[in-house]
C-alpha cells in the first residue's frame, strides 16, 4: 500500500503508452514504485515505455488491454489484482477525436464517447471492485478542463470527459469508508502526441506537469487536481460566463 | 463485527478491514480458523506508528477486550496476563504490591501482546534489555489452531520469532511476565542541560552504567555550535529513604490523571519548522542549567505525553511519522551527520530522543542492537521529507544500523533485508508454523516480510 508519505509501491496504468501515463509512471518509479503494469493495446510505444521504466530497476510488464472491448475488462483486469496488491490505478486512456470530422461521421463520434466514457466506466468499475477487496488503494481518473465547460470546437470530446468526470466523482463518494480513494485530474490543454498540430490554448500544460500534479495529489490524497493549479480559477470564471459571452471567447480561441 | 478504517498512531496510510473483538481463546481460534484469503492480524491499542496492526481487506483482531490479569505471584513477581492487558493496567494493579512493569516505553497505553510483538524497549534498555527478556513463557495460537506454550528454553526458535515478530507467527493468548520490584513509585531524576551533541553523548556514556534509566532529549533544529543541544535525564527508582516524609506515607501511590483530551481540529501544518523551533528552544531553556535532581512521578518521567489523550491529533489529518534508527557505537560519526543534516534542512521534530542501547535482544526481528538510537517525530507534510529520510536510510544502512519496525511506515523491503540479518531465520520459522500466510498485515505485505 501507499506508505505514510504517499509513495506508491505498485501501479497499474490503463492506457499505458500515453505521454501522461509514461511521465507519471516514470516519476513514481524514480520514487518507490517497484511493480508496474502497463495495460494498453500492443504497440512499439508501449514496449518502449516498458523498457524505459525497467531502467529504474522495478518489475514492469505489459498487458493487452483494449478500452473499447468492454466485455473483456473484467477478464483482463481482475486477475492482475490477484498477483499482489495494487496501490494506484491510473486511468489514462482517451482519444481526442477530430471534432469537425466526428460531427460529420456520427459513428466516429460514438467511438470517442465509447472510449473516453463507456470504456472508462467499465474498466474503473472493475478496478474499484478489486481495490475494495484490498481495503485500500487509489483510482486516478484523467478528466479534462473541457469537462467543466465544453465549447463548439471540442464538445464531443468534452462531453465524454464531462460524463467521466461526473462518474468518477460519484464513484469516489460511493467508495468513502471502503479505503478506496478516487482522484479526478483535470489538466488544461496538454501538449502531447494526442494534441500535436492543434492550436495551443492559453494556460496549456505538459505531460510532465500533469505527472507532477498526480504524484503530489497522491501524496495528499486529493480528490480533485487541476493542472496547472491556477486553471481552476480560470475555469470557475468561464463556467459562470453567460453563453453569448462564452461563445465569443470560444470563437476567438477557435 | 464490522468493517473499520484503521491507521497507526501516526494517522497515515489508512486501510479498511473487518474488525473482530474476541473475549475468549475460543473466539480467537474461531476468527483465525475462518479468516479469508486476506488473512488476519492482532491489534492492541494502536500505538505502533505505521501499518503493522492493520490488514486492508482482511481481518483484524482487536484484543483489548481480552484484558484479564489471570494470576499474580507476589513472592516471585510473576504475573500471568491476557494479551490485551495494558501496561497502565499492570501498573495500577501491581504497584500497590511493589512491582513495576519490567520495561516501560514512552507510553503506558500499549498492550502486553503488542509489547511482545514489537519487543519494545524503554529508557532502561542498557540495563534491562527489551521486553521479551522478561517474558517467562507465552501461549501462542498458531495458524492451524494449535496452541503452543513457548519459553526461551524449550522453543527458542518460535519464541524469538514471536518476540519482535510483529504478530506474524500467531496470536499470543497469554503471557507470564517477570515484574520489576520497586520500593516506591517515584523516580529520582538528575537532569542536566547539554550544550551540544558531543556533550550529550559524553554525559550519557559516562553516567549510563550508574543509572537504570537514561535518555537525552534534543532540540533538533539548533545548528552550528548548538547542534544537538538538549538535556540528559538519568534516573533510578527512588528508595523509601529518598522520599520526603509526606510521600513516605504512601510510597507506591500511582494516580496518573489525564490532563486533557486533544480535540481533533488542528490544521496539518500547525507543527512546522517555525513553531517547533520556538517550542524546542523553550524546552531547552526550561531544562536546568546545572545538574539538578528531583523526584518525578512515573507518568511525568516515563509517559509525559500520555497526560494528553490523543496527542497525535496535534499533527492534523495529514499525520506524522516517527523515524527511529540505531547505529553501532563506533558509528557516532554517522549519528552526527544525520543530526546535522536534519537540522540544516530544518525538518521539525517536536520529540527527538537519543539513547544508548545495551546488548541486542535474541529476537530475530527485534530492533535493539548495541549502539546509539535516535528518534524523530516528523510531520508527514514536511517539505523534502521523502528524500531526507531516504538519505538517512542509506546512512543508517552503511553504518550497519537498522530501523524499528514498530515505528516504520515507509521503509523499503530491500533495506529491511539488509538491516535484519536474521530475517531468513524468521522466515524459516514462519514458513513452518504458518505456511499459508494466514497472519499478514499491511506492513508485512508492504515489506514482503
Amino acid at each position: 500500500m501507499k506508505d505514510s508519505l504517499g509513495s506508491v509501491q505498485s501501479l497499474l496504468v490503463l492506457g499505458g503508452s500515453s505521454d501522461i501515463a509514461v511521465a507519471t509512471a516514470r516519476k513514481l518509479a524514480q520514487d518507490k514504485t517497484k511493480r508496474i503494469i502497463l495495460a494498453a493495446r500492443p504497440s512499439d510505444r508501449l514496449n518502449a515505455a516498458a523498457t524505459l521504466l525497467r531502467s529504474y530497476g522495478g518489475e514492469v510488464r505489459t498487458v493487452d488491454f483494449d478500452a473499447l472491448d468492454f466485455s473483456s475488462h473484467e477478464k483482463v483486469l481482475a486477475p492482475l489484482f490477484e498477483e499482489g496488491d495494487i496501490d494506484v490505478v491510473l486511468l489514462a486512456f482517451g482519444v481526442l477525436g477530430d471534432q469537425a470530422d466526428d460531427e460529420r461521421d456520427p459513428l466516429a463520434a460514438a467511438q470517442v464517447v465509447q472510449t473516453n466514457y463507456v470504456g472508462a466506466v467499465t474498466s474503473s468499475l472493475v478496478c474499484s471492485q478489486a481495490l475494495r477487496k484490498q481495503g485500500h488503494g487509489s483510482l486516478v481518473v484523467l478528466s479534462s478542463v473541457a469537462a467543466e465547460r465544453a465549447r463548439k470546437a471540442n464538445f464531443i470530446y468534452g462531453s465524454s470527459k464531462a460524463g467521466l468526470d461526473a462518474f468518477a466523482q460519484g464513484l469516489g463518494d460511493s467508495l468513502v469508508g471502503t479505503g478506496v480513494h478516487v482522484m479526478v485530474v483535470r489538466p488544461s490543454f496538454v501538449d502531447t502526441k494526442m494534441t500535436t498540430g492543434r492550436p495551443k490554448a492559453p494556460m496549456s500544460t505538459t505531460a510532465e506537469a500533469v505527472a507532477d500534479g498526480i504524484v503530489e495529489g497522491l501524496r495528499k490524497n486529493a480528490e480533485l487536481v487541476w493542472v496547472p493549479a491556477q486553471v481552476r480559477y480560470a475555469m470557475s470564471t468561464l463556467r459562470h460566463l453567460p453563453r453569448p459571452v462564452f461563445r465569443k471567447l470560444a470563437e476567438k480561441q477557435g | 463485527m464490522g468493517t473499520e478504517r484503521l491507521t497507526g498512531w501516526g494517522r497515515t496510510s489508512p486501510s479498511v478491514a473487518e474488525v473482530l473483538r474476541p473475549r475468549t481463546r475460543e473466539d480467537v481460534a474461531e476468527a483465525v480458523a475462518t479468516a479469508g484469503p486476506r488473512g488476519i492480524v492482532a491489534r492492541g491499542l494502536g500505538r505502533s506508528y505505521g501499518d503493522p496492526a492493520q490488514n486492508g481487506g482482511g481481518r483484524v483482531l482487536d484484543l483489548t477486550g481480552m484484558n484479564r490479569i489471570l494470576s499474580v505471584d507476589l513472592a516471585s513477581g510473576l504475573v500471568v496476563v491476557e494479551p490485551g492487558v495494558s501496561l497502565q493496567q499492570l501498573m495500577r494493579a501491581m504497584l500497590p504490591f511493589g512491582y513495576f512493569v519490567p520495561v516501560s516505553p514512552g507510553t503506558r497505553y500499549v498492550t502486553v501482546g503488542g509489547a511482545i510483538a514489537c519487543d519494545i524497549h524503554g529508557k532502561s534498555h542498557h540495563a534491562d534489555g527489551s521486553f521479551a527478556r522478561h517474558v517467562v513463557s507465552m501461549d501462542l495460537l498458531l495458524a492451524d489452531g494449535d496452541v503452543r506454550t513457548l519459553t526461551p528454553e524449550t522453543e527458542p526458535g518460535l519464541f524469538w520469532a514471536t518476540a519482535g515478530g510483529m504478530g506474524l507467527t500467531g496470536v499470543v493468548l497469554r503471557a507470564t511476565l517477570r515484574m520489576l520490584p520497586v520500593e516506591t513509585s517515584r523516580i529520582l531524576v538528575e537532569t542536566t542541560r547539554v550544550a551540544d551533541l558531543d556533550e550529550a553523548m559524553d554525559r550519557m556514556t559516562e553516567t549510563d552504567a550508574d543509572h537504570r534509566f537514561s535518555v537525552a532529549s534534543l532540540d533538533n533544529l539548533a545548528t552550528g555550535p548548538s547542534l544537538g543541544r538538549g538535556w540528559v535525564e538519568s534516573g533510578d527508582f527512588a528508595a523509601l529513604a529518598d522520599l520526603p516524609p509526606k510521600q513516605r506515607e504512601n510510597p507506591l501511590a500511582f494516580q496518573p490523571k489525564p490532563l486533557a483530551a486533544m480535540p481533533d481540529l488542528f490544521p496539518s501544518g500547525l507543527l512546522n519548522k517555525r513553531t517547533v523551533r520556538l517550542l524546542n528552544a523553550a524546552n531547552y531553556r526550561r531544562a536546568p542549567q546545572h545538574s539538578h535532581t528531583h523526584l518525578a512521578s512515573i507518568g511525568g518521567f516515563f509517559h509525559p505525553l500520555d497526560a494528553i489523550h490523543g496527542w497525535n491529533r496535534v499533527y492534523g489529518a495529514a499525520g506524522f511519522l516517527q523515524y527511529q534508527f540505531v547505529v553501532p557505537f563506533d558509528a557516532a560519526a554517522t549519528l552526527r551527520r544525520i543530526v546535522e543534516r536534519v537540522a540544516v534542512q530544518r525538518a521539525p521534530s517536536f520529540v527527538t530522543v537519543l539513547k544508548r542501547f545495551g546488548p541486542a535482544s535474541p529476537g530475530y526481528l527485534s530492533f535493539p542492537t548495541e549502539g546509539w538510537t535516535l528518534t524523530y517525530d516528523f510531520p508527514t507534510r514536511t517539505p523534502g521529507l521523502p528524500g531526507l529520510l531516504r538519505w538517512m536510510d542509506e546512512k543508517v544502512l552503511e553504518a550497519g544500523g537498522r530501523l524499528y519496525l514498530a515505528k516504520d511506515s515507509r521503509m523499503s523491503a530491500a533495506d529491511l533485508e539488509a538491516m535484519y540479518p536474521r530475517l531468513e531465520d524468521f522466515r524459516k520459522v514462519r514458513a513452518e508454523v504458518d505456511p499459508q500466510g494466514v497472519f499478514v498485515s499491511d506492513q508485512s505485505r508492504r515489506l514482503s516480510l
